[in-house]
């Protein structure tokens, strides 16, 4: 009696510390790591010669915040090292990186809301916009940097399971009935708005610019999404850890991440349109100012357009800006995808809101009964 | 009893003196953490007029969120109060060796992130997960359907209910039950006429606490949910949607109707309670 009421209790116990065990890789979001280590630098090395000769000596290390969104993670951990040493060797001083990460539009919303960061690295021009707005990025933030402040760009690919069982080569497959579809929602997530906007180019060249056609188009591929998480990197999640749909719509760096986490497992296919998705950057004016961190961060955007940080996003499956080195990575990316953008296509990132996001707009239309 | 009622009667003969510094303190902290949050929530809806505060929260999509998770948070605080009584139950009445683990065990949910709670449920969960292919063998989904909501919520409100039971069990003097039984009680008769009735305002705490939790929970349940509009889509994630959108009145409008609705269902139980004691009190 007693034996089987111990037996019982122990299988309940390590039921439950199965359930922690079973977690898988959890990426929850505004996760913040700092990268850099000032202080004991500080007490090892005596001021450099060289910067205490100048009258009005820069202090021996400033430190900056980069708020960014999910997808960018492992890209910054590695570019702010490449930063650290580029500023090091031209300033000699130290940079301390604090890198927070999560879903755009909520990383946004924490910038406006009190969040001190001094650069903002999003996934949509809108969520950088809202900053402006609230006072903190000064007027035409878009045109302080190159190409449009977006120094990286990336596309939305598919993903589908080994050997393509369902045969998915173009938007107009993953229309049809019985294929599932993951891809996160456009209300919440900066990603998603990237995956709809391509459907919908690809729909709208297919119709000659039928509206009511490309509603309908997009109602058939969203009656196809059994699970529509908040962000990208949930979409993710759901479909490779979770085995669920036939096919994620996917940031391309994302798509290829999850192909070198799980070899063999996936392949990606590149729909014969897609759109040039393009992350933007921007120093936040009121928080620098504040910081006195104007020059390090200013240098910190302008550095990744440099060729060894261009290369660096190749490596980390950004397609680079510079379209020379954009070139040497012709082997990983398709470069024959016909690419619409945001701005010549969808009239800018305010009008497409207004027009497929906004509530009651185009999406909630889709869903609609 | 004495004949003087003015409310804020001081009572001179307390043993500890401190009324007013204590009932101070209470006040500012319960005005800071409790009282001025809410009050801030009608602030970010002056400018917004009646009409568009009723577009917004009796909109179509909004409906469908109330009644998902209000059914689905129903449902789980119901099957929580029978679980709970019965977990409370092996845990006060009987000695088995590990019952000091299960008692800690009990208390996970409420320590445990909710976002990890969620993940983990998500995945063991889903058709190809461990619990879940069993269940997919016939037919049944649990991860991404209202199934799985009401999985997430059971899974955090449970501990409510269990600590809402337990003192009131432990107090409970096991000589009522045996004088139930040598008067000629049955063990069901024992059970639902002497033991229940004791147990049921506690209950009625747990089932009101858990309610609310459940209803409110995002982090837990917005990984398991599909978050489809109209199916598996929960009112706190429309509220976040709003959010992510910067529409800070049309989430904040929302925000206010679950206020008001768990303030009801908060108030109808103690309601219920108070009778209940009435009851039990014989008056």
């Amino acid at each position: 009696m007693k034996k089987s009421i111990l037996s019982k209790t122990t299988a309940a116990a390590l039921g439950a510390f199965l359930l922690i065990a079973a977690l898988p890789g959890c990426s929850g979001g505004g996760a913040v790591n700092t990268s850099g280590n000032t202080a004991s630098a500080d007490a090892s090395n005596p001021t450099p010669a060289g910067a205490a000769k100048e009258p009005a000596a820069a202090p021996k290390s400033v430190s900056i915040t980069n708020v960014s969104y999910d997808p960018t993670r492992e890209l910054y951990e590695r570019y702010n090292k490449l930063f650290q040493e580029y500023w090091l060797k031209e300033k000699g001083q130290e940079v301390e990186i604090t890198q927070s990460h999560g879903g755009s539009g909520k990383q946004a919303r924490s910038v406006i809301e009190g969040n001190e960061a001094d650069v903002v690295t999003l996934a949509l021009e809108g969520d950088v916009d809202e900053i402006r707005k609230a006072g903190l990025i000064d007027e035409g933030w878009v045109k302080r940097l190159d190409k449009e402040s977006a120094p990286y760009t990336s596309t939305i690919v598919f993903l589908v399971r080994k050997g393509n069982p369902k045969n998915i080569k173009d938007w107009d497959d993953i229309v049809k009935s019985g294929i599932e579809v993951i891809t996160p929602d456009p209300k919440s997530s900066g990603g998603a708005r990237w995956n709809f906007l391509a459907a919908w180019a690809f729909s709208n060249q297919q119709n000659g610019g039928d509206e009511e056609k490309n509603k309908e188009f997009m109602k058939a591929l969203y009656s196809n999404v059994t699970v529509l998480d908040s962000g990208a990197r949930g979409s993710t999640t759901t479909f490779v850890e979770n085995g669920q749909g036939d096919v994620l719509l996917a940031w391309e760096n994302e798509a290829f991440l999850s192909q070198k986490e799980h070899p063999g497992d996936f392949e990606i296919v590149t729909p014969s349109l897609s759109i040039l998705a393009q992350p933007s950057v921007a120093v936040v004016d009121a928080n620098v100012k504040k910081h006195g961190t104007e020059e390090v961060a200013t240098a910190y955007l302008q550095y990744l357009y440099s060729d060894e940080a261009q290369r660096l996003e190749g490596q980390n499956d950004y397609r680079p800006s510079n379209p020379d080195i954009l070139k040497e990575f012709g082997d990983t990316f398709d470069l024959n995808i016909k690419l619409v953008n945001i701005d010549d296509d969808f009239g800018g990132w305010e009008a497409a809101t207004e027009k497929f996001f906004a509530d009651g707009a185009i999406f909630d239309q889709i869903y609609k009964r | 009893m004495s004949g003087l009622k003015a409310p804020f009667r001081r009572r001179g003969n307390n043993v500890i003196p401190g009324f007013g510094l204590s009932m101070g303190v209470t006040l500012t902290m319960l005005s800071l953490i409790v009282l001025i949050p809410l009050a801030s929530v009608l602030l970010v809806l002056r400018d917004y007029s009646f009409a568009e505060f009723w577009r917004v929260v009796a909109d179509k999509q909004t409906l469908a969120t109330y009644r998902i998770s209000l059914s689905c948070a129903g449902i789980a605080a119901c099957v929580n109060v029978v679980f709970g009584v019965l977990l409370a139950w092996v845990i006060t009445r009987y000695k088995f060796p590990g019952r000091r683990i299960l008692d800690g065990l009990i208390e996970l949910p409420f320590a445990l992130p909710t976002a990890v709670a969620g993940i983990a449920l998500t995945t063991l969960y889903s058709d190809k997960g461990w619990i879940g292919s069993l269940f997919d063998k016939i037919g049944v989904k649990i991860s991404y359907t209202t199934k799985g909501i009401t999985i997430a919520m059971i899974f955090i409100g449970i501990p409510f209910v269990v600590r809402s039971i337990q003192p009131v069990l432990e107090k409970l003097d096991p000589q009522y039950e045996e004088a139930a039984a040598v008067l000629g009680a049955g063990r069901a008769e024992t059970f639902f006429r002497v033991v229940l009735p004791e147990l049921l305002p506690a209950a009625l705490t747990g089932f009101a606490l858990a309610f609310a939790r459940s209803v409110g929970e995002y982090g837990s349940v917005v990984f398991i949910a599909g978050n489809i509009p109209y199916k598996t889509q929960i009112t706190p994630l429309i509220i976040m949607n709003k959010l992510e959108q910067f529409n800070y009145p049309a989430a904040t409008s929302i925000a206010l109707v679950m206020i008001v609705f768990s303030f009801l269902v908060l108030f109808g139980i103690n309601l219920l309670q108070s009778k209940i004691n009435k009851i039990a009190r014989g008056s």
